[in-house]
């Protein structure tokens, strides 16, 4: 019999495969990644429940036909037939254009760290880390304890908000609030943020502005991230209802779509916890159980904190003021803002300027578009990530 | 409003909108450009852009070259965002019958005073190395081009210093004016429906089926492909009527990237990207060009051609209101033919002879005129 296949091996993906073993079904976890652990896990060893099938370095991509799902991994196509899907395809940093943010040696946040944990040197480098949410202060300990300096870690929320965040952790469950409640406490430059970075060749410098006081910080990397957009593609294009810019779900995590369940940040962005609960109640109820009780009211803590985290990780209007003119936003097609500011919608902007018409389909700069100008991205539509022609073809074998 | 009533009132700005008003202005008549959504969103933004003269018939072939005589004498002014690429088209002729189909429009291009060169399988190999071995040969029409579509309509619009309201539906069409979807009216001398597949609303009888077609696009490649390429079954694909059909069709771009097509399907009006025959489609291109199924697709889309049963476009006096003028119905061919509409119903209007014969693309060929003015 087909299996119930879940897409992404992040804390939900985990936790939902877990729960599907626990009733002794088959269940297939797949994952672009060479291995388990999603972001937050990334190059660290993540255990996956006994039983569960694994397909590391593949990639879903939509549906092949009825009950198919089309998937590619380095060599060849794959067709995986299911019974049922979860979507637990977790999230990636929201990015902002500003003067500089396109010179080599700035990164999203979350990015340095993955490239430090495979490898990339920081030992004695200087780095700002800039932008919004507890991410900030997880990557600037991580670059810390490799040996790097960090000039500052600026966040764009102000102290009052962090505040009444840090109050709204009381309640909330343990790792991630942990961290937070701990960084938040000693580190951040609140009410602060990034307008520019210098440097002809690489970043050399950052301009800082707390709104009244504007300084230059040395350093040799910027590490910036606006928190996180939640990756709702794969469900989109497997015909599940978003709401809000996340995917909708009853309260088992079925989506509009029957037998396709989806947990974790695509439902909305709301750290670990909140993706191991609702992974384990979306992995019972695709096995045709009833999640126990108590995973409800612990989702619904984890809830709480999510909208903290969103109250507090709201954008503040100035940031969408920082690109000028000629800055780029979209980094595929190098559009400049300018070209931008002609068009009236999302639309008629990738049309009239290819914006967002690269490889990364507007994955980068949707997000930013979306911050700057309010425009929602447009539908979406196979291959949610580029695929060779001959996986798309329907070739399955090698390429 | 401000108040003026224009000359002319185009309904719709895709690609073929957009020539009307520029024609229109070039004839010092003032214009107004109605759109329900934006700019080049309907069929302009999903089509190739290929400006290809085809030879199915003598009143296409006219068309095709007149429009393509046009569409080079704005060469010079086009701005670099509408990426002209002087890709020529190369026909692949994977056989000995196909190459005799090569060599038959070879004569007649020849005739017509269209240059064009005969490739032998060793002289095909050569101009395009991604294409497999053991092609017979193919012909090489270096006349043909490609544009961006969707910037060639800004381009043309701007430059025509027309009125442009966007995000304005038209709901109805009389003689002497348009009735937006607010209610309001707005007068005109003269109403020109360039409003692709959706012409049917304006004239109920109109034999216009949408045709869906599918395209692909991959990274950049610079250097990968010289021509747009373009196998001789594709004619049949076309101007054939069967429900569904796929012809390996691909264009280099001005990005480096590849544009993959092609598909027709009638009977579906989902914008949705239908699996099964992208697979198709790209399994007929990959027979051509094996090395593409390596390559790295970042892009489909799906598009409706507007067609009509003798495959001609439909040009020419609305059949029952006077002084609305209608152009639609291109298929799969309408970048191309749309300078030559434009100047045809230009032409029309104001009175003078046009240059190639109109009486191929009238309406009345469909509908019966009934005048109630
Ligand atoms: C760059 C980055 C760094 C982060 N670092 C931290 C941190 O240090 N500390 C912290 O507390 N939180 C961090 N977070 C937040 C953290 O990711 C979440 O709180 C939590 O891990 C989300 O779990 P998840 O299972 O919902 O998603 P993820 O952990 O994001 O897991 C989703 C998985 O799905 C896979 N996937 C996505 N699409 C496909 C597809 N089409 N086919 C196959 N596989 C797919 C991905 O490869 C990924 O492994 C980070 C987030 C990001 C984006
Ligand atoms: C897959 C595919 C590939 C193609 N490749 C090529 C090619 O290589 N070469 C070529 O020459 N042709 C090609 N074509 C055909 C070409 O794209 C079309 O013929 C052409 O774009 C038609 O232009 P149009 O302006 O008539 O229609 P459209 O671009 O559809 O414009 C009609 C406009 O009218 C507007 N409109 C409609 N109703 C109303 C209303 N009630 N009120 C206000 N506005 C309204 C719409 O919003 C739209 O903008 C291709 C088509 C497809 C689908």
């Amino acid at each position: 019999m087909p299996e119930i296949v879940v897409i992404g091996a992040g804390p939900a993906g985990l936790s939902a495969a877990a729960a599907v073993r626990s009733h002794g079904q088959r269940v297939v976890l797949l994952d672009e990644n060479p291995a388990a652990g999603g972001q937050i896990w990334r190059g660290e060893r993540t255990a996956v429940a006994q039983g569960v099938e694994t397909m590391f370095g593949t990639r879903a991509l939509g549906i092949a036909s009825a009950g198919m799902l089309l998937c590619e991994t380095s060599e060849s196509a794959v067709v995986l037939p299911f019974r049922k899907l979860v979507v637990a395809t977790g999230a990636r940093e929201r990015f902002l254009p500003f003067p500089g943010w396109t010179l080599p040696g700035v990164f999203g946040a979350g990015g340095l760290q993955a490239m430090v944990k495979s490898g990339f040197p920081v030992d004695g480098k200087r780095v700002v880390v800039a932008g919004t949410g507890p991410l900030l202060l997880e990557v600037a300990e991580y670059l810390r304890s490799r040996g790097a300096r960090i000039a500052i870690v600026a966040e764009q929320a102000r102290w009052t908000s962090l505040i009444r965040f840090g109050l709204a952790l009381r309640h909330a469950p343990s790792k991630m609030a942990q961290a937070a409640r701990l960084a938040f406490s000693t580190l951040p430059r609140a009410g602060c943020w990034v307008t520019e970075v210098h440097g002809t060749e690489h970043v050399e410098a950052a301009t800082l502005t707390d709104g009244r006081r504007t300084w230059r910080e040395a350093c040799d990397y910027v590490a910036c991230g606006f928190h996180l957009v939640p990756n709702t593609e794969i469900a989109a294009v497997l015909g599940c209802h978003l709401e809000g810019g996340v995917v909708w779900t009853d309260d088992l995590h079925e989506t509009s779509i029957s037998g396709i369940y989806c947990a974790g940040e695509p439902c909305g962005i709301g750290g670990v916890d909140k993706s191991l609960i609702e992974g384990e109640i979306a992995g019972h109820a695709a096995a045709g159980r009833l999640p126990v009780a108590r995973l409800f009211a612990k989702r619904a803590r984890a809830r709480r904190f999510a909208a903290a985290l969103d109250a507090v990780t709201r954008l503040r209007p100035e940031l969408a003021r920082l690109a000028r003119e000629d800055t780029i936003v979209c980094r595929c097609e190098d559009v400049p803002l300018s070209r931008i500011r002609e068009c009236s919608d999302w639309r008629s902007a990738k049309l009239l300027t290819r914006c967002g018409m690269g490889p990364c389909q507007g994955r980068v700069c949707g997000s930013a578009l979306e911050s700057l100008f309010g425009w929602r991205p447009e539908s979406v539509r196979p291959p949610v990530q580029p695929a060779r022609a001959g996986t798309l073809a329907g070739l399955t074998g090698s390429a | 409003m401000n108040g003026r009533t224009p000359d002319v009132v185009v309904v719709g700005a895709g690609i073929v909108g957009a020539c009307c008003a520029w024609a229109f202005a070039r004839e010092g008549l003032s214009v107004t450009v109605l759109d329900r959504a934006g700019i080049g969103q309907g069929a302009t933004a999903a089509g190739m852009g290929h400006i290809v003269v085809m030879d199915d018939s003598e009143a296409q072939f006219a068309l095709c070259r007149y429009s393509q005589r046009l569409w080079a004498e704005l060469r010079p002014q086009m701005p670099a965002d509408v990426e002209w690429q002087a890709c020529g088209t190369l026909w692949v002729a994977a056989d000995e019958d196909e190459l005799e189909e090569a060599a038959r429009k070879k004569t007649f291009l020849e005739a017509a005073g269209i240059g064009c060169e005969l490739l032998d399988a060793k002289s095909i190999a050569a101009a395009e190395p991604n294409l497999r071995p053991g092609l017979a040969g193919g012909l090489l029409q270096p006349g043909d081009s490609a544009i961006y579509s969707p910037c060639a309509a800004r381009w043309l619009l701007a430059v025509s210093k027309v009125d442009v309201r966007l995000g304005v539906a038209v709901t109805r069409v009389r003689s002497g004016d348009v009735t937006l979807a607010d209610g309001s009216e707005i007068a005109a001398g003269v109403i020109v429906l360039a409003t692709g597949g959706a012409a049917r609303s304006f004239v109920p009888h109109l034999p216009i089926r949408p045709r869906k077609g599918h395209l692909a696009i991959t990274d950049r490649y610079p250097g990968w492909l010289n021509h747009q390429v373009v196998e001789l079954g594709y004619v049949k694909s076309a101007s054939g009527e069967s429900a569904e059909s796929v012809a390996f069709n691909i264009q280099p771009r001005a990005t480096g990237q590849l544009l993959i097509g092609s598909s027709r399907q009638y009977g579906v009006d989902t914008p949705d990207i239908d699996q099964p025959i992208l697979g198709r489609m790209l399994r007929r291109c990959i027979e051509y060009m094996p090395g593409l199924a390596g390559l790295s697709v970042i892009r489909t889309w799906t598009g409706f051609r507007a067609s009509t049963p003798d495959k001609l476009p439909v040009i020419g006096p609305h059949p029952e209101a006077r002084n609305v003028w209608v152009a639609t119905g291109h298929e799969g061919l309408g970048i191309t033919m749309a300078t030559g509409t434009a100047r045809l119903l230009a032409d029309s209007v104001v009175g003078r002879a046009p240059e190639i014969a109109m009486h191929p693309f009238l309406p009345s060929r469909f509908v019966e005129v009934s005048r109630h003015d």
